[in-house]
């Protein structure tokens, strides 16, 4: 485990998951919550867990991103709050 | 409201926090999971089931009973989805054709359609835009290899990462790529929605129905070795071989319910257009 890249994907994860609640339009929450997904996968692999990585990196990053642009294409782009 | 949110959250976190200082300690020797149960897989899961992926083997055998309601949970989650999103077809509804050759484009009312056996016009969305060649041509080339992908995935969930759950993502992925690079008709057409009803509530039976069967050979339920004198091979192969029959039905179950719940999304359950 290299610590150098861990650091960074934490980092990147950390701050993923805020911009992902604090960001006013939809559907850039939806892609930042998949950039989210895929570094927590990254994280996964970088332990060891190769298939929960695997399933991060398909459910996660992958198909729930498309079911969030789908659900914000029948609403507004943007959030009230 | 907001306020009243904010405290849930915040009383829930702090719980959290606390009873996490409870758990042991990362990788901590002494604790239970260590002492008896993880050993026990390490060593014998060779031996029992012939399969090297120790998580396979731990997911779909020793904790069978664990992944059958993980598949009937995914399988909820469609039929909730379907009770939710799915509208009855409308009486008064409009739909657009487009001529072809001159790209004309007709609106018609009252449940209206251009006669069948034309093929100068052809069905589109409210909100068409002109396909993009690039697009079609790439997911047209590249679905076929997600596809044979995703078969290898569960064939050879045994021996490397994947099983029934990744493969069924990857094979319902596939279908809703070709929803969203043509449109959700023509995915529609390839996969109706009655199919994926059978599909996935078969996907769950597969398993249940492997765990009675080995119920009905007189031992316990989800215990593969049962299945030797059926399959023709010994009790260890036999194990290995369960192990993929169960995978497929978690594949079945996870490839349609995801297809199905993109359908009911994406044209807000009147499954006509969308996205």
């Amino acid at each position: 485990m290299i610590w150098q890249l861990d650091l960074i994907i934490l980092v990147l994860v950390i701050v993923c998951a805020i911009a992902a609640i604090n960001v006013k339009d939809l559907l850039s929450a939806a892609i930042l919550l998949s950039a989210y997904s895929f570094m927590l996968c990254l994280l996964w692999a970088v332990m060891g867990a190769v298939d929960v990585a695997f399933t991060e990196a398909t459910v996660g990053a992958g198909v729930s991103t498309v079911f969030c642009v789908a659900a914000v294409f029948h609403t507004t782009r943007r959030t009230k709050d | 409201m907001k306020i009243l949110g904010r405290v849930t959250v915040i009383l829930c976190g702090l719980l959290l926090l606390v009873y996490v200082g409870e758990f042991p300690d990362f990788a901590d020797p002494q604790s239970p999971a260590s002492t008896h149960v993880s050993p026990y897989y390490i060593q014998n899961a060779l031996e029992d089931t012939a399969v090297p992926n120790l998580v396979t083997a731990i997911l779909a055998d020793y904790r069978g009973y664990d992944t059958m309601f993980e598949a009937t949970v995914i399988f909820t989650a469609g039929l909730a989805c379907f009770f939710l999103m799915r509208l009855p077809k409308k009486e008064e509804r409009v739909v657009f054709y487009r001529h072809r050759a001159t790209g004309v484009t007709l609106r018609i009312d009252d449940c209206g359609a251009v006669p069948k056996d034309t093929q100068a016009f052809h069905r589109i969305d409210s909100q068409w835009v002109p396909r993009d060649l690039i697009i079609r041509s790439t997911t047209r080339l590249l679905i076929p290899f997600v596809q044979i992908y995703a078969l290898y995935v569960l064939a050879h969930g045994h021996h490397s990462p994947g099983g029934g759950f990744q493969a069924g993502v990857v094979l319902g992925a596939s279908i809703i790529l070709l929803a969203i690079s043509q449109d959700l008709r023509s995915a529609i057409s390839k996969i109706k929605e009655k199919t994926l009803g059978i599909l996935s509530s078969l996907g769950v039976l597969i398993y249940a129905g492997t765990g009675f069967l080995c119920l009905l050979l007189g031992e316990s339920f989800l215990d593969y070795g049962a299945l030797a004198s059926l399959l023709g091979t010994d009790r260890v192969m036999a194990r290995s071989h369960g192990i993929l029959i169960v995978e497929v039905g978690v594949a079945m179950a996870v490839m349609s319910v995801l297809i199905w719940i993109y359908y009911n999304l994406s044209s807000a359950g009147k499954q006509d257009e969308g996205l």
